[in-house]
């Protein structure tokens, strides 16, 4: 500790000596003070983060360098490979298979968000119209399906699509009852299609549509809409005006939060998609597991992840946006 | 209670003619399951008035409003405006338009298409819409913030925006809720006058809800007092303070002394009343019919009363010393405890430095309270 540069010898008063400087420091908490344990807090997060997630990401984007070898682990590098190998990078955009797995998880995602958007939308807007008392109620209904297995929750959708199920026996006798003879079926083949993938998609996301919608529609302001009402609009007509346009933050956070996941889903597509057009992540986990190519996998992942860092972006953007507008509002 | 006390203003008591009457609230009821908000209300607004509506929380006037507005049917009773039934007729189709207390400007709109919002629902051209919006900002003086969004104007700014927008249409009845509250003090004093200066230049009938008794009294050309959802009395603010009805009204509006008391002799408007409470029989008028004997409550604005060291040659004086007082500068507020022990408010203007022996009154002087016979309001029990 040395006296501030400005304190000169010659005023004494000002100066701050070594000596009267420690006992002060060592009154207010030795040497591990306030400031320490506010250091440690915020560094805890981040050294999770950089150990569970920086670390293991390094180690798969080197694994997408690496070259395929026939030891364990499975690749390597060097020999009579560059150290760099860009094979991986090559065959993902030259092979359709990723080109296609990408557009399939591409494409089912966005239906399914989109699919969740319509239906929780009015869900949430529901939910901030009733009583508080059934409020609670509906919303414990909405997460409810969590206290299940997930697992558990897709073998039931499993039954339920299968062709003998009485589900599927119901639609097929609605089906024949409205359509001419001859293009009657002997059941509806939902199992093993891109529509089951949505289906159960739709449903086990809903609720991470449902809660950021609620939570941003929770927060409008009611005389907002009868302000509207009064200035001659219909309940429609503020609905478009007042409410959508203010519930776009938990649109984006509703759709980021169903979509990411979804694009890059694993279990739903393996039990009850089509195994003809497979999703990115069932092809990562074929690439590891039965292909031994860890390489290759760790090229898709890779892909993967920068495909969905834009959205991410483009949400993160928009949110300190919004918080920045609610620091100017006094 | 039944008002006894001196009629208004000669000519404020004939009812209007139908044609300036724009509103006609007859006999209306809002209950809220068991709980009965407003009760029996019957109200005429006249064209081009500001009408207040008056009274503390929960009194029924916000009710009221919702119902002018048509967020709220009546139980019972019916609203007319222009003479038409406006039983059934949603918010969005009356011509009746609402500031709201908390100006409910929309947050992601700028300043000029909030104010532009009801004029997409009127028949007119996108170059007609931009002059109206136009002319809106100048009434309020708000041109240079135009492009602004809420958030980034001031609080009478925001209040001027709610104002503009709900007047863009050109509403035949304006209703304002609390629309000063949000404001501090000395901007709510500057706000008030423009308020009545739009009102003006405009000619749109407002009704103003408030809860501020000298916001009422500035503002409206005529106040509806409301307690426990019934009005308990309307008139202009002359009436209402000099000549209230009913000792709520009396204690609501203003400050007054209440003393129980019993008629003791008749002389034409001349009244002789006991009042126990000051030890004396006072002399009092009042235009409508009281008999001997009959049982009275006499208020006393704390401003009518005169003090005095000496005894004064009133026809009303009564001794006491005082118990309290509040020095404001231009004038004081005193408590003086009669002989009986009842306390009684007067107000003086400090109108000169000192008094004869270089003071006014003092805590603990004696003193003499005078009034004059019209100064006392009579109410019958």
């Amino acid at each position: 500790m040395t006296p501030p540069p400005s304190a000169s010898p010659a005023s004494p008063a000002t100066a701050t000596t070594p000596a009267a400087a420690r006992p002060a420091a060592a009154a207010g908490a030795g040497w591990f003070d306030r400031r320490g344990w506010r250091d440690v807090i915020i560094a805890a997060p981040y050294l999770w983060l950089v150990v569970f997630f920086l670390v293991p990401f390094l180690i798969v984007i080197a694994m997408s360098f690496a070259t395929r070898t026939p030891t364990a682990p499975p690749f390597g590098f060097g020999g009579e490979n560059p150290i760099l190998n860009l094979q991986g990078y090559r065959r993902l955009f030259t092979d359709d298979l990723y080109i296609r797995a990408f557009l399939t998880s591409l494409l089912n995602a966005a239906v399914a968000t989109l699919l969740c958007l319509l239906v929780g939308y009015p869900m949430a807007l529901a939910l901030t119209r009733v009583s508080p008392s059934r409020r609670n109620i509906l919303l414990m209904l909405v997460v409810l399906p969590f206290w299940t297995s997930f697992l558990l929750r897709v073998y039931a959708w499993m039954g339920l699509m299968g062709t003998n199920s009485w589900f599927n026996r119901l639609l097929t006798d609605i089906w024949n009852f409205l359509v001419p003879a001859d293009m009657a079926l002997r059941y509806v083949p939902m199992m093993n299609t891109n529509f089951a993938v949505v289906l159960v998609m739709v449903y086990t996301y809903l609720p991470f549509m449902i809660l950021p919608l609620y939570a941003s529609l929770e927060r409008l302001d009611p005389t907002l809409d009868e302000a509207a009402m009064d200035l001659g609009s219909r309940p429609a007509q503020v609905f478009r005006d007042i409410t959508l346009p203010q519930s776009v933050p938990g649109i984006i956070a509703g759709g980021l939060l169903v979509f990411i996941p979804a694009a890059g889903e694993l279990v739903i597509p393996t039990l009850v998609g089509n195994a003809g057009q497979p999703m990115i992540g069932r092809v990562i986990a074929d690439e590891f597991a039965s292909a031994r190519d860890w390489p290759m996998a760790s090229t898709v992942a890779v892909a993967l992840l920068f495909l969905m860092v834009f959205p991410m972006m483009a949400y993160t953007h928009f949110q300190a946006r919004s918080e920045e507008r609610r620091k100017d509002a006094p | 209670m039944r008002a006894t006390a001196a009629e208004g203003p000669a000519g404020t008591a004939a009812t209007p003619a139908p044609a300036d009457v724009l509103v006609r609230i007859e006999d209306v009821t809002k209950r809220f399951g068991s709980f009965t908000a407003v009760s029996g209300v019957s109200l005429d607004i006249r064209r081009g008035e500001i009408f207040g509506l008056l009274g503390g929380s929960g009194c029924g006037k916000t009710t009221l409003l919702r119902m002018l507005a048509g967020f709220e049917e009546p139980s019972a009773g019916r609203i007319l405006l222009d003479g038409q039934d406006m039983a059934g007729v949603p918010p969005y189709a009356r011509p009746i338009h609402m500031m709201f207390q908390s100006y409910a400007l929309f947050p992601h709109m700028t300043v000029e298409r909030n104010i532009g919002y009801g004029l997409k629902h009127e028949r007119m051209t996108e170059a007609q819409r931009r002059d109206r919006v136009r002319e809106m900002l100048d009434l309020v003086q708000l041109a240079p913030f135009a492009g602004r969004k809420p958030h980034q104007i001031s609080g009478g700014q925001r209040q001027r925006v709610a104002l503009a927008r709900a007047l863009a249409r050109q509403p035949k009845l304006l209703l304002l809720d609390e629309p000063l509250a949000a404001l501090d003090k000395k901007l709510r004093e500057a706000t008030q006058f423009e308020l009545m200066n739009i009102q003006a230049r405009t000619g749109v009938t407002f009704v103003v809800v408030t809860h501020d008794q000298d916001e009422a009294m500035t503002l409206s050309d005529r106040i509806a007092v409301m307690d426990k959802g019934r009005v308990m009395q309307v008139g202009s603010p002359t009436e209402i303070y000099e000549y209230p009805t009913s000792r709520f009204t009396a204690g609501f509006i203003g400050m007054a002394t209440f003393f129980e008391g019993r008629v003791q002799g008749v002389d034409g408007p001349s009244l002789r009343i006991d009042l126990p409470e000051t030890g004396t029989v006072i002399e009092a008028r009042a235009a409508a019919g009281l008999a001997a004997g009959q049982a009275v409550t006499v208020a006393l604005r704390p401003e009518k009363i005169a003090i005095s060291r000496d005894r004064p040659a009133a026809a009303n004086a009564v001794e006491g010393t005082v118990q309290d007082l509040g020095y404001f500068g231009k004038d004081s507020l005193y408590r003086i405890r009669l002989a009986t022990g009842k306390l009684v408010l007067v107000h003086a203007v400090n109108a000169r430095r000192t008094g004869a022996d270089g003071r006014v009154a003092d805590w603990e002087d004696r003193v003499w309270l005078s009034f004059d016979p019209e100064a006392a309001i009579v109410l019958a029990e």
